[in-house]
């Protein structure tokens, strides 16, 4: 099939760029460790309050400036729904839900989570800089979902209690 | 060229049919997406207890199903009429069944949205549990549409035998091909409803794999897009050059273009699940990969269709770089329309390499930045290059004339389309941006500062949604004087020739075996090892749960 020569010019440019994108993403993704949340592990969801991390909510200490915060969302809530986090805190951020689907997010960041029932999602961030986050919800779950909301205080002082 | 190639009475009323239900779906969900955006806005609730969010459903259902598949089965059923001649009697029998199945359908599910008893959104994510009725309706909406399609296959398939060694006329040819992307994609769709929710919601059974049902969705959503987008391909490859006055740059290149979307559009539904969990990174990453492979048919339409706006205004004596851009026929709606669908097609899919990025996409997901995006894809690209379809499809098929009144009207329709959605589009991505979310009533979250920086834009918003509605109320007019008042005469289905210097089409492009095989087995492979892995790994499944 004839194929006209500015075509082909516009087209070599073309795929070479999608080739490039497609490059970036993957050595951001596969060589730097930047997978979007993907967790795959299960849990049973009438069985969160038992079950390992959600056993403990909120934040918790693993490791020299290392944290884990166990979160729960349900209809229409986030627990727990204040959180102080230490300046430069490593946080592996897990969540799950009691009932229907939400959406996690940290506003204004790529904090970015589905939570879906049956399944932990989690995401590793560290939080570099002090201020104020605001947590909503952005998957539509029922008549109350744009009041579901919580809120991050990254804190510059060191965090004394457990 | 005396005499201008009518669609015969009967396959005319069939199509008929189906666009009045498409503009009056419109109307109606129009008004709906306004009081979103006024609800938005923080100034305005709604009367009477009514939910934003069956609001906000009824908005979903009637223009991303009701709008884009009733025009589209009318459209192609007068393209198909057009260019392969008169529907048997029994071809036509089974559109008009396809008809009735879907507009009850439509009813059944609107009656339950409205009623209140199924606002889970047109995606609706279990386990969120709708009225079986919501479910059923629905069904009846795909199999409808079904039916149409096999309508269309068997009239093909009957010219192609009368027409032994020869490539099926390019329109057919283009609807063929979109209904067999159809009929693929809404498989999945199918499956989830027949096979998990409806079953759930009638109280056979308890539980639900909400993973595998969203799934199945998205084998199907994404897809959806493109059945939206390939008439107005149609319309961009085959119909614009004749409206011109120019000729179809290449008919290969068109025919190349449709077989690359319908290989490429399905096996992508991940990128839409791109922050769940349960499914592994790699498999995201593969389909991310070929989500970016329709980038290459889209900029293969794009040059075709410069280069027929080039050629013509060459031919026309335009001299320099862009001087034949002022021999384009500005003051034409059918032309003016569908120009700036493509104009704004450009922002559109660049929003849409972001939304498939991996990383990008943490950063915008669900957020209003993607509502922004497809009001730019399927809002404006789609919907102005329906518009302009309508501006001669409608008197066409009703045997009137638009006047130059109408005409007028109609460019004064598209230039305030394309101002409403600068406004609202634009307000909707940079809101996203900051992290405003989508499908949600107003909220300042608890006066949180993050969320009052929001409301500034949600209230351009409001303003472009009430120039966006003031648009719509100039296309119903348009459209209801072109079907009932204009004056009679007669309206040419424009239909463009193959440029002289193009080379034959082969005949390589009607292997359906060979396409339909290879679009098989790209599904296999992107699907076939994280499907078993879900259902391998499944969680205890969910209960229904109604929260509205």
């Amino acid at each position: 099939m004839h194929i006209h020569k500015y075509e082909k010019i516009w087209l070599a440019f073309g795929i070479g760029c999608l080739f490039v994108f497609l490059t970036v993403l993957g050595v951001s993704a596969f060589a730097k460790g930047n997978q979007p949340p993907s967790c795959l592990t299960t849990i049973d969801p009438e069985k969160v309050d038992q079950t390992p991390p959600f056993n403990k909510l909120g934040l918790v200490k693993t490791g020299d400036n290392k944290y884990q915060l166990n979160m729960v969302a349900s209809a229409f809530s986030y627990t727990p729904s204040q959180i102080e986090i230490p300046k430069g805190a490593k946080v592996t951020i897990n969540i799950t839900t009691k009932d229907v689907i939400h959406g996690f997010e940290v506003a204004g960041t790529n904090i970015n989570m589905m939570v879906e029932p049956g399944f932990v999602n989690s995401f590793t961030k560290t939080f570099d800089q002090t201020g104020e986050y605001t947590i909503l919800c952005n998957e539509y779950c029922g008549a109350g979902h744009h009041m579901m909301t919580a809120r991050i205080k990254v804190v510059d002082k060191q965090w004394l209690k457990q | 060229m005396a005499e201008t190639v009518k669609v015969d009475r009967r396959d005319a009323k069939l199509a008929l049919a189906y666009i009045y239900v498409a503009f009056i779906a419109l109307g109606l969900g129009g008004l709906a997406g306004l009081l979103q955006t006024l609800v938005r806005s923080g100034k305005f609730t709604l009367p009477a207890n009514i939910s934003y969010y069956t609001i906000l459903t009824t908005h979903g259902v009637l223009l991303g199903l009701v709008l884009t598949t009733f025009f589209i089965i009318g459209f192609q059923f007068a393209a198909i009429s057009r260019t392969a001649g008169t529907f048997s009697s029994r071809a036509r029998f089974f559109g008009w069944v396809g008809f009735w199945l879907m507009t009850i359908g439509t009813a059944v599910t609107a009656f339950f949205i409205l009623t209140g008893q199924a606002s889970v959104l047109y995606t609706f994510y279990a386990p969120l549990q709708a009225h079986p009725g919501f479910y059923i309706g629905l069904t009846l909406v795909v199999v409808g549409s079904w039916i149409s399609g096999f309508s269309m296959f068997t009239h093909y398939a009957r010219w192609k035998k009368a027409h032994p060694g020869e490539v099926g006329p390019l329109l057919s040819f283009m609807a063929v091909v979109n209904m067999v992307l159809w009929l693929v994609c809404s498989l999945g769709v199918a499956a989830t409803v027949l096979i998990q929710l409806l079953p759930w919601s009638l109280g056979l059974v308890d539980r639900v794999n909400v993973l595998v049902s969203r799934t199945l969705f998205w084998y199907f959503g994404h897809p959806l897009v493109y059945f939206w987008l390939l008439p107005a391909y149609m319309i961009w490859y085959a119909i614009i050059p004749k409206i011109i006055g120019g000729k179809i740059f290449s008919d290969s290149l068109a025919r190349l273009s449709f077989i690359l979307f319908l290989l490429f559009s399905i096996p992508v539904g991940f990128h839409h699940q791109l922050m769940e969990p349960g499914i592994d990174p790699f498999w995201k990453y593969v389909q991310v990969v070929l989500t970016f492979m329709v980038v290459i048919p889209s900029l293969m339409t794009a040059f075709s269709m410069f280069a027929t706006f080039e050629m013509y205004g060459r031919s026309q004596g335009a001299v320099g770089l862009f001087g034949w851009l002022r021999k384009l026929p500005w003051g034409d709606a059918r032309f003016f329309a569908p120009f700036v669908g493509m104009v704004f097609f450009i922002p559109a899919g660049a929003g849409g390499l972001v939304n498939a990025s991996h990383q990008l996409d943490q950063v915008v997901h669900n957020t209003i930045w993607v509502t922004g995006h497809f009001h730019l894809t399927l809002a404006t690209t789609v919907v102005l290059t329906f518009f302009g379809g309508a501006y001669w499809l409608i008197p066409h098929l009703s045997g009137r004339m638009m006047t130059k009144a109408m005409n007028r009207l109609a460019i004064i329709q598209t230039i305030v389309w394309a101002v409403g959605m600068c406004f609202m589009s634009g307000a909707m991505h940079f809101a996203g941006l900051l992290g405003a979310p989508r499908r949600s009533a107003f909220s300042t979250y608890a006066n949180s500062p993050q969320a009052l920086e929001w409301i500034p834009y949600q209230i351009v918003q409001a303003v472009g949604g009430t120039i966006l509605f003031i648009g719509i109320i100039l296309v119903l007019v348009i459209v209801t004087n072109l079907a009932f008042f204009a004056p009679k005469g007669e309206t040419e289905f424009p239909v463009a020739e193959v440029a002289e210097q193009a080379e034959r089409t082969p005949l390589a492009f009607e292997n359906w075996k060979l396409w339909i095989g290879i679009t098989v087995v790209l599904i296999l492979l992107a699907y076939t090892i994280p499907f078993i892995d879900m259902i391998q790994n499944a969680p205890p499944g969910s209960k229904g749960y109604k929260l509205w």
